[in-house]
């Protein structure tokens, strides 16, 4: 069986063809597939927070959007893969808990994908497919054999992206 | 006030283990009267862990969970999460709406109702606690709840403490109905990055 790399919260992982990047139970936390499809090397991040400059602590630059994409390219540049033909697909982003006045603290999600996007814009990488949104956890993985980024969910079903 | 919650003294842990003791205690007391069973709980665990692995201390990421989450309003803002596995969830409310165990298999809104009212008188007995040792005046929002991923659930809680740092400090309690199969749980109380020197100050403690 082909190696199963984990990504943790606040962590992303590279690997390349014929391992799967997976992380389990994203919420508010997007999941940012990137791949390769001639090399077959891809990365998997699991960002916490849109933006590390508002922000206290900015120990672990995985945890942010704006300072987790510029790495894991990095890495991804130096395993060979092009960035021309790099593709990225996007999940996670929930708002799990509804409160009748929402406020900011709520709103992460929606603030993680919008950062995502925005930060995946700005390094010239290619958005192709995106599930983000709604109230409910996901778990993704990305098949580095044929770049399949497969998004489960406990009660809305399983897609591939 | 901002502190580096790794430098917590052993005094000071203990303190907040106390109050979580304590917390838990009343909480635990108050859903044994209202499904009439006893409920044994675990000494709390006050544990400092990176972000990432907070999920672990429920199982993992993707175990399925039923999470009822309240804010604290007041001088030492904090969140309260209590958590139960959802066959647990799903047995406790065969227990507070009366039916035969095992016959709930997925919560219509008056199960969902009882839950977050579960939750209410849940989170209103642990803060009784901690306005005794605080004497603030410690109010809960109205709670909510999600059944999914324990990842998911605590990513709302963690992504907050995120912007501050990468451990969290949860105090936690492990509790369950007696015998084999019951309804096993734990309570979280996680103050916000800067109301844990407000607390420690207030109960006397902070060094």
């Amino acid at each position: 069986m082909a190696e199963l790399i984990k990504v943790g919260m606040a962590d992303y992982k590279v690997g390349r063809d014929p391992a799967s990047l997976i992380s389990y139970g994203l919420g508010s936390c997007v999941g940012i597939a990137v791949f390769d499809p001639v090399t077959k090397v891809g990365g998997l991040a699991h960002i916490m927070l849109p933006d590390s400059n508002q922000a206290r602590s900015t120990d672990n630059p995985a945890k942010f959007a704006d300072t987790c994409l510029p790495l894991m390219l990095d890495d991804l540049l130096k395993m060979g893969a092009v960035k021309s033909r790099l593709l990225a697909k996007i999940a996670g982003g929930a708002q799990m808990f509804t409160f009748a006045n929402a406020t900011d603290i709520m709103r992460v999600g929606e603030r993680n994908s919008e950062a995502v996007r925005m930060m995946l814009k700005k390094l010239d990488l290619r958005l192709i497919a995106e599930d983000c949104g709604g109230n409910y956890g996901r778990t993704v993985e990305l098949k580095l054999d044929n770049g399949v980024f497969r998004v489960k969910t406990i009660d809305k079903g399983e897609k591939e992206l | 006030m901002t502190e580096d919650i790794m430098k917590l003294s052993s005094l000071e842990l203990d303190a907040l283990k106390e109050v979580g003791n304590v917390g838990a205690g009343n909480a635990a007391t108050a859903l044994s009267q209202i499904i009439n069973r006893k409920i044994d709980m675990t000494v709390p665990q006050v544990a400092i862990l990176p972000l990432g692995e907070v999920p672990d201390v429920v199982g993992g990421p993707e175990i399925m969970v039923a999470g009822v989450f309240l804010r604290v309003f007041g001088p030492a803002p904090s969140s309260i999460l209590f958590l139960l596995p959802r066959d647990s969830a799903f047995l406790l409310v065969d227990m507070l709406m009366g039916r035969e165990r095992g016959l709930t298999d997925h919560l219509d809104s008056m199960d969902e109702s009882a839950l977050l009212e579960i939750g209410n008188i849940l989170a209103g007995a642990y803060l009784n606690a901690l306005s005794f040792f605080t004497k603030f005046t410690l109010l809960p929002s109205i709670p909510a709840l999600a059944i999914d991923m324990a990842g998911a659930i605590l990513s709302v809680i963690l992504s907050q403490l995120g912007q501050m740092g990468d451990h969290a400090l949860v105090i936690e309690t492990e509790f369950s109905t007696e015998g084999d199969g019951g309804v096993k749980g734990h309570f979280f109380l996680i103050p916000d990055p800067g109301s844990l020197g407000t607390i420690l100050a207030a109960i006397g403690v902070k060094e």
